[in-house]
């Protein structure tokens, strides 16, 4: 009777402990894609905040790509967009817009010859390279909560204490093809 | 192996350290007592000595390493690209992005040094910068960050500073004997020769840790965590081999005590013949090999 009543005990305590241990790791997981998601958020403002001075700075030069510029002027509006889904979107957009500007860049040596420009330029593919890195960490962080939320045991403290599974910041397919550049 | 067990191994090799070089200085204050005067007095002495050392090394160590070799601070508008990378790496390694040195060396080599990643720092000679391309400078690099995420950077400091303080002080005891008076004489000789004794037996154990400061195990997930944070390990690959090929001299001011912190050992061009002995670099065509099989 004293045996099974320790019994009892010892599997309840285990049971409390791993309830314990499970809820911390939970949360350490769900803090770390949050500062992830924060990096994102910091570079992709760094860059929100270094358009309007590219598009000033090739204003004069590039008469010929107004349509380029307007891309990148409005994706860069949407990007305020709260949802991560259109965040996403709206970034692969200023990407694709910013390459295209750079690649045609090469057509203008007076252009390339811009102190200023340069320094731009070095500014956002720094830039570029950031976002690229901070959505690599937040996609491995979101990858480990996901497997977490949904593999068993874990799946019933997630559920019990209500931790969800959250969204990956995707590079849409479009992304990854090679530019195309207009002339 | 992964990296969680890496950084409490590297924990706990960093207390091991401090203990062994507390036990060494006391008891050479300890001998050095007994002789001259009181062997509780030499052993209080020697118990601070050793403590503000710890400190010293503990809280300072990466500033002096980074005194000796010459690092300036790198800067914008010349280091842009270094300096982003550095800072993308850290990010994509969720750790505080380090401060950035640049030695000028025409060698091409790199380091980094620090007590935690909230306090690190990455170094660069201006030989890496110039040889290396884009991807080749981001591999190097990520192997740096990764060295600091890994916490190999507290263990490694802790050795070139530690080692090098140790070696520093029985050497000054030794110089200090042969100057002193001549009715000392007999104690001073006695000194020596337990002084001698003791270094013959330290010696080949110094060796050992600075080779494990720097052990195979340790450059390979180095290698392998920063080809994790690129996603592209034929950058680094293609680093390595440029620095296999390159044939500048060793650099100023790196002695033994530092070269373990280097990605290339600094002092693999001086005298040929102790390289054998002393070779504390994992052979590069193999991390080379390993990095192109990924």
């Amino acid at each position: 009777m004293i045996a099974s009543l320790w019994i009892l005990i010892i599997i309840l305590a285990v049971l409390v402990l791993y309830i314990i241990f499970s809820y911390n790791s939970f949360v350490r997981i769900r803090n770390r894609t949050e500062n992830a998601w924060a990096q994102i958020d910091v570079q992709l403002k760094r860059r929100y905040d270094l358009i309007p001075n590219l598009v000033e700075s090739v204003k004069g030069y590039m008469k010929h790509e107004r349509e380029t510029l307007e891309n990148l002027t409005r994706a860069r509006t949407s990007l305020m967009n709260p949802s991560l889904a259109k965040k996403a979107q709206a970034s692969n957009q200023i990407s694709e817009a910013l390459k295209t500007i750079f690649a045609v860049a090469e057509n203008y040596p007076k252009l390339k010859a811009s102190k200023n420009f340069l320094q731009l330029q070095e500014e956002l593919s720094g830039t570029e390279s950031k976002i690229a890195y901070a959505r690599q960490f937040y996609n491995d962080s979101v990858l480990t909560l996901n497997q977490k939320v949904q593999s068993f045991p874990s799946k019933i403290i997630a559920s019990l204490f209500s931790f969800k599974e959250k969204e990956y910041f995707e590079i849409e397919e479009a992304a990854k093809k090679p530019v195309k550049v207009q002339f | 192996m992964d990296i969680y067990n890496e950084i409490s191994t590297n924990k706990r090799n960093s207390f091991l350290l401090v203990s062994l070089f507390f036990a060494v200085i006391i008891i050479l204050g300890f001998i050095f007592g007994y002789i001259f005067f009181d062997p509780y007095l030499g052993l209080f002495f020697a118990f601070f000595i050793s403590l503000i050392f710890t400190l010293i090394s503990y809280y300072s160590g990466d500033k002096m390493i980074l005194a000796m070799t010459g690092a300036k601070e790198a800067r914008k508008p010349e280091h842009t690209y270094l300096i982003n990378t550095v800072e993308g790496l850290a990010i994509a390694a969720g750790i505080p992005a380090p401060r950035i040195y640049v030695i000028n060396e025409d060698s091409p080599n790199a380091f980094a040094t620090g007590r935690n990643e909230k306090h690190a720092s990455v170094t660069v000679t201006t030989g890496l910068l110039r040889i290396m391309n884009r991807e080749e400078l981001e591999g190097v690099l990520a192997h740096e960050i990764s060295h600091i995420k890994n916490y190999d950077v507290r263990f490694m400091m802790l050795v070139a500073t530690l080692v090098g303080i140790t070696v520093l002080i029985s050497d000054m005891l030794l110089r200090s004997f042969f100057w002193s008076s001549g009715n000392r004489e007999n104690r001073a000789n006695t000194f020596i020769i337990v002084i001698g004794l003791i270094m013959a037996i330290l010696t080949p154990i110094i060796v050992q840790l600075i080779k494990l400061a720097v052990s195979r195990k340790r450059e390979f997930l180095a290698d392998a965590s920063g080809a994790l944070l690129t996603r592209y390990p034929p950058g680094l690959a293609g680093a390595l081999r440029k620095i296999k090929n390159d044939k500048e001299p060793a650099i100023a001011g790196v002695n033994r005590a530092v070269s373990h912190l280097f990605i290339a050992d600094p002092m693999r061009f001086a005298g040929d013949k102790v390289k054998h002995w002393f070779s504390t670099h994992p052979p590069l065509e193999e991390r080379i090999r390993r990095l192109e099989s990924m």
